[in-house]
């Protein structure tokens, strides 16, 4: 029979990596058909919320549930007490610290979980709060860390020893009782010595400000505890269900094949998803009482302040470079404010995550980091804001010390980049704080965006602009912001990623059905990303099935391979190479099948995009789908019938996504009101699987960090109190604040990953934000700016133009 | 975020409405779109044991218009002032005023009448009401008064409105001349970090008079007659604004918030008057 | 708690009769009552729009509503917007335009988007994002909404064009 479908057609057909295929979780979405947690409603389901201290330091003296009792609807006051029994008072963190479940005799932070209120409804609940009585005395507030390090009050007692002297962390030795470790990298002498030597020398000190990921919808969780057959079922918004499902486990006691874990619809995640909650256990320990299932469910407020905020990094940094600007050296101290317990999301070894990356795109031969990690009277936290492991605020760091080096240098801040950047031919590239860059070609990139936008013209149009703004003819100053990063994601190989012991592979697990469509289950969980549209994509073009007959599920570890889930960029690097890698499992398997089927030896048959041709003689050829059916329904000798496959995949090395963004603003000197007039984002994510995806992801990650460097903040007062509690103050811009951006490309792929992709959903925020910042900043150099701190909202851009004396 | 439980009652005319207010005195709060009251009872921060909800109280959802003045009831909404051709063309700064305040769903449910009589001095409507020199319309057991919006507001959440009246309408003059409102916020949704809002009347390149308003600025609206003074019988140049600045600046008593401190706030203050004056007299 | 009142509403052209307290917000008479749970909850103080349901003929922000307030009103859902049958051309479009990611906002981005083409079936760039300014989107930066929103009024427009 002739084939009367062109090559192009079948590949089209397909719907596999390359092109912008339309999402397929649309539909429900658009319809209002999601399924979030909050939708889900069990018979007898009861509701559960907690009472929340509005002191940031305290000893609580007596907590009163009687009256609460008496609140109609109200079944149960949890406290501490009646979680010690358990062993459930206090929970371990993912950074290796143990945090409170409920208030145990002290709190330490606004916000912090006192008790936990169950009853009929939410109505019943909320009043069972109000009728809770809690006496409290204060405690000496600590919010700043260096004056952590120097107080004579302690935090964390339970962090001292009896006889006062400070026992080791999970990191490591620690040097005052606020104090939770130091982390370092690289090498210190030498580096203190090129410092020392060096033509030039460039310092800056620099705040990253604690902000909140904030996604839409808050955290929650829905326990149920099947008291006959002994099965707990937890729904929740996990950005790794997997992890949730052991810890709940090794905290509880309760076996693991005993406890079902499920991630619905998750509405948006960017890292706040990925910790444990004292709500979760209280849920779960609330349904064990009650035996019925119970809701959780945080209210905006309770979002922002107490769950996992990201940043707050003090970082002091020194540069060295010849006088021609080649970069010699790199100096790096963080002052980390992790809150009052360490809930830290990242790789166990790492505790100051991928902050070592703090070199970016540039070959620096000598390199020294050291990180002191702090506990204050904040909200614990400390995760990933839509960014791999601490490389948001590396990323910041070095694009900051590259622009207040190229003042120093009196140099035009793109050319000093170009100088530095690590060159093509120098892939894989090993950097002084350890890590092996696996591909880049930086200077193309940059090259590529530089002439895009124009950037001499930019530079000309901006000289102008300083002119007339001297001369008194304008009262607008004209910044040019740029960026050049190199993200470090998919976290990672199991020899050096682990979280609480929990290798960082990923899997994917495919089953072919007998007509030819399939279905695959993954270790991850899409918060948005569109995992069941781009998966099915990589799949599609590896198994030669149209993308459209393969679904795609995550998120129920009763039926997903176990993986670490989605966070740190690391869905497309890990499960997605453990989905090519069961795919060429079944296409192995596959080709055995047609090879029978087609009369000829294994090895005279290969794979043309949806079939099995022999090589040679085209017209012959057996599709992927007629295989299938054969795997099920045929007798062939020497194969088992089925067609499956399970991949766990662990990845040999990292991958290195880079970008070049430039974004033009225009600053009212006398409001401090910025408008941001041009944004160019050039990505380099290796391999593409989906153009309309990826272009989405770069939207977004750059509408958050613009949120971030101009506005974004979770700020406390002296008390602890916090001051950005509600969308009224936490910046979260509307679309009328956001401007149009414009995104390019270059393809570098990976050369480790099995389809060569990087993954992409952090980078524009990861290069975003610093882009935005030295648009700010870069307005002002002209009138002797070196660096002023984020968020660049209206007041602080005032501040520097007034205290450059540009008000006259 | 749940509120607390509440005795709800939607009387069909004024005389149950003050006949409840009567009853209950402090415990009872009236309710127009319930935009700035849900919020803060949501978050537990207003107790109203009875809430009355006035939106089946008639007579109070007209704009009328007529010879020399115009009357808008409390419940009309900012949309209302938005989409009203006839009232954009005789008093155009109230739809200018009325787009900057929230996002377009606050705007259908959020009312004049709320938006004024609540007290908070992040509402931009008191501040603009001032610079017009409307009258507010009380209703209460006594009968019904009038209170000049220049006069009516006290402290923060503290007006000239006893707790048993109910402010039913604004009463403005027609304004004359050119008028514009300024507004710098953080983002949509916010309230001001200044604001103000200026109606001057150009008699051959001499400015016959100008009426002054800031808002956000102090614990109340500031109505400041100096600053409108200043610039009456001058070309407004350069010189009358800086004088009608600086008298404003004397006027306002700003406190430090998110927004910034009390040195940001004045200086913006500043800024937004002159562009505001700038652009009314451009258009006088 | 207070004592229950008798609450009538039509909902997507259902008339519905209960009694609640009348502090149940309507978001959550829609939600946990109704079982129509495509609005959202995502600030509870009337910033991010996620709970927008049309009552009345307005745009509403449903989390800053009491159900008694809304005694008698006349509400859409995006359940009444379209569903499989009858897809509303803005859901066709922000599937096409990419104007999602995790979906959360989508409904009341839609419902808001509908009530604004009805009243500006045309809208510029500008126009758009000042009159979708009550809704917050955290994933997609806004500017394939905006995009989505453009697509499917000139979809609209050109289905009345080719009906008269």
């Amino acid at each position: 029979m002739k084939d009367e479908v062109t090559r192009e057609e079948r590949l089209d057909n397909l719907k596999g990596m390359g092109c912008s295929r339309k999402r397929v979780e649309d539909a429900r979405f658009t319809q209002g058909k999601g399924n979030y947690v909050d939708d889900i409603k069990l018979d007898g389901m009861l509701f559960g919320d907690f009472v929340r201290t509005p002191y940031a330091h305290a000893r609580i003296k007596n907590i009163d549930t009687s009256a609460a009792m008496q609140v109609p609807g109200v079944l149960a006051v949890l406290t501490a007490a009646d979680l010690e029994p358990l062993g459930l008072h206090w929970m371990p963190t993912l950074a290796g610290d143990k945090q409170m479940v409920l208030a145990d005799g002290k709190v330490l932070f606004q916000g912090q979980e006192v008790a936990f209120v169950v009853a009929e409804d939410r109505y019943a609940a909320a009043d069972g709060i109000e009728a809770v009585e809690v006496d409290y005395e204060d405690l000496p507030v600590i919010v700043d860390p260096f004056e952590s390090l120097q107080s004579d009050v302690v935090l964390r007692e339970d962090l001292v020893a009896e006889d006062g002297s400070i026992p080791d962390g999970a990191h490591g030795p620690r040097t005052h009782p606020n104090h939770i470790f130091t982390w370092e990298a690289g090498d210190k002498q030498t580096t203190e010595e090129v410092l020392a030597n060096a033509e030039i020398v460039a310092e800056e000190s620099m705040y990253y400000h604690r902000t909140h990921p904030c996604p839409l919808e808050t955290c929650g969780c829905v326990a149920s505890m099947d008291k006959v057959n002994g099965k707990l079922t937890l729904w929740g918004t996990f950005q790794a269900p997997h992890a949730i499902r052991t810890v709940v486990s090794l905290i509880s006691g309760i076996e693991e094949h005993n406890i079902r874990v499920i991630s619905p619809d998750i509405g948006g995640g960017f890292g706040n998803k990925v910790g444990a909650y004292p709500g979760y256990v209280c849920s779960v320990v609330a349904s064990i009482v009650t035996g019925k299932p119970v809701k959780w469910i945080e209210d905006r407020m309770d979002n922002l302040i107490s769950t996992a905020f990201a940043r707050d990094y003090w970082m002091k940094g020194r540069i060295s470079a010849t006088k021609e600007g080649k970069i010699t050296g790199l100096h790096c101290h963080v002052t980390a404010d992790h809150g009052g317990f360490d809930a830290c999301a990242d790789p166990t070894k790492f505790p100051a995550g991928f902050m070592n990356i703090c070199t970016g795109s540039y070959d620096i031969p000598t390199a020294y980091l050291e990180v002191d990690g702090v506990y204050t009277n904040k909200a614990p936290g400390g995760v990933s804001y839509r960014c791999s492991f601490r490389v948001t605020e590396a990323v910041y760091f070095i694009e900051r010390m590259i622009e207040v080096l190229a003042i120093k240098l009196n140099m035009d801040a793109a050319e000093l980049r170009r100088v530095n950047f690590i060159r093509k031919e120098q892939f894989p590239y090993k950097a002084a704080l350890g890590w092996e860059y696996d591909s880049g070609d930086y200077h193309t990139a940059w090259d590529k965006a530089l002439k895009t936008v124009d950037y001499d013209g930019l530079r000309a149009e901006q000289a102008q602009r300083i002119e007339d703004f001297k001369a008194g003819k304008t009262r607008k100053l004209m910044g040019i912001g740029l960026s050049f990063f190199t993200e470090i994601v998919g976290a990672g190989p199991v020899k050096n990623c682990d979280i609480l012991g929990l290798g960082m592979f990923d899997s994917c697990e495919i089953r072919i059905h007998p007509t030819g469509s399939a279905i695959a289950r993954l270790g991850t969980i899409s918060q948005g990303q569109g995992h069941a549209t781009t998966f099915a994509q990589i799949l599609a073009s590896e198994i030669g099935l149209p993308a459209d007959s393969i679904t795609i599920e995550e998120g129920d570890t009763d039926t997903a391979p176990y993986g670490l889930g989605t966070y740190g960029s690391r869905s497309t690097p890990v499960a997605g190479a453990a989905t090519a890698m069961a795919g060429r499992k079944i296409r192995a398997k596959a080709q055995m099948i047609a090879a029978y089927l087609l009369e000829v030896h294994d090895n005279d048959v290969e794979f043309d995009v949806d079939r099995f041709v022999v090589k040679g003689a085209p017209e012959r050829f057996k599709t992927m789908k007629e295989v299938a059916f054969a795997a099920y329904n045929q007798a062939i000798p020497g194969i088992e019938p089925g067609l499956e496959a399970v991949s766990y995949y662990d990845p040999p090395n990292m991958t290195y996504p880079f970008g070049a963004y430039v974004c033009v603003m225009d600053i009212d000197v006398d409001t401090g009101v910025p408008d941001i007039r041009r944004f160019y984002a050039l990505d380099d994510c290796g391999t593409r699987i989906n153009p309309m995806i990826i272009e989405g992801q770069v939207h977004g990650g750059l509408t958050e960090a613009l949120a971030v460097a101009l506005g974004q903040e979770i700020a406390y007062d002296d008390m602890g109190n916090v001051k950005t509690g509600t969308l009224m103050d936490f910046f979260l811009p509307t679309a009328w604040e956001v401007p149009n951006y414009e995104t390019d490309y270059t393809v570098t792929p990976s050369p480790h990953h099995p389809i060569g992709a990087k993954g992409v959903g952090e980078s524009p925020h990861v290069g975003g934000v610093p882009c935005f910042s030295n648009a700010v900043q870069d307005a002002f150099r002209a009138f002797g700016n070196t660096h002023t701190n984020m968020p660049h909202d209206h007041w602080r851009i005032w501040k520097t133009a007034n205290e450059l004396g540009l008000h006259g | 975020m749940i509120p607390a439980a509440f005795e709800y009652y939607r009387p069909k005319d004024m005389a149950g409405v003050l006949s409840l207010l009567e009853q209950h005195g402090d415990d009872a709060r009236v309710m127009a779109g319930g935009h700035s009251l849900i919020p803060m009872m949501k978050l537990r921060m207003a107790e109203v044991p009875h809430l009355i909800d006035l939106q089946d109280v008639g007579g109070m959802s007209d704009i009328d218009i007529d010879a020399d003045s115009i009357r808008i009831g409390a419940m009309v909404t900012q949309a209302d002032i938005i989409d009203h051709a006839d009232l954009a063309d005789v008093a155009p700064i109230l739809r200018e005023a009325a787009l900057q305040i929230a996002d377009p769903q606050v705007r259908y449910m959020g009312t004049v009448g709320g938006n004024v009589a609540n007290g908070d001095p992040g509402n931009d409507m008191p501040g603009l009401m001032q610079c017009l020199d409307a009258q507010f319309t009380l209703v209460g057991s006594g009968g019904e008064r009038s209170v000049r919006a220049r006069a009516f507001y006290e402290a923060a959440y503290m007006t000239a409105r006893e707790d048993d009246e109910v402010l039913t309408a604004v009463k403005i003059p027609l304004p004359e001349g050119g008028y514009a409102y300024e507004k710098q916020k953080r983002k949509i949704g916010d309230y001001a970090t200044a604001a103000a809002a200026v109606q001057i009347v150009n008699d051959g390149g001499t400015c016959a008079a100008a009426s002054i308003a800031m808002t956000n600025l102090s614990d109340t609206p500031i109505y400041s007659e100096a600053a409108g003074a200043a610039l009456v019988g001058t070309s407004v140049d350069d010189a009358a604004i800086k004088t009608a600045v600086a008298a404003m600046l004397g006027d306002i008593d700003p406190s430090e918030d998110n927004r910034g401190p009390v040195a940001f706030k004045k200086h913006v203050a500043g800024v937004i008057l002159r562009r505001t004056i700038e652009r009314a007299w451009s258009r006088a | 708690m207070s004592k229950k009142m008798h609450i009538k509403l039509k909902v997507n052209g259902k008339d519905e009769e209960f009694l609640a307290e009348p502090r149940e917000l309507l978001i959550y008479t829609l939600r946990e009552r109704l079982n129509i749970t495509g609005p959202h909850i995502g600030c509870d103080t009337s910033h991010c729009g996620a709970c927008t349901v049309t009552i009345n003929g307005k745009s509403v922000k449903s989390c800053t509503m009491f159900v008694a307030q809304a005694d008698g009103g006349d509400i859409t859902t995006i359940e009444g917007i379209g569903g499989p049958d009858d897809l509303h051309p803005l859901q066709e479009a922000f599937k096409e335009h990419h104007g999602l990611q995790c979906g959360f906002c989508t409904p009341g981005m839609i419902t808001r988007a509908a009530k604004l083409l009805e009243e500006n079936p045309n809208p510029t760039e500008e126009e758009i994002r000042f009159g979708m300014a009550g809704n917050i989107c955290r994933c997609t930066g806004y500017q394939n909404i905006v995009k989505s929103i453009q697509a499917a009024a000139a979809e609209m427009n050109a289905a009345k064009e080719a009906a008269e």
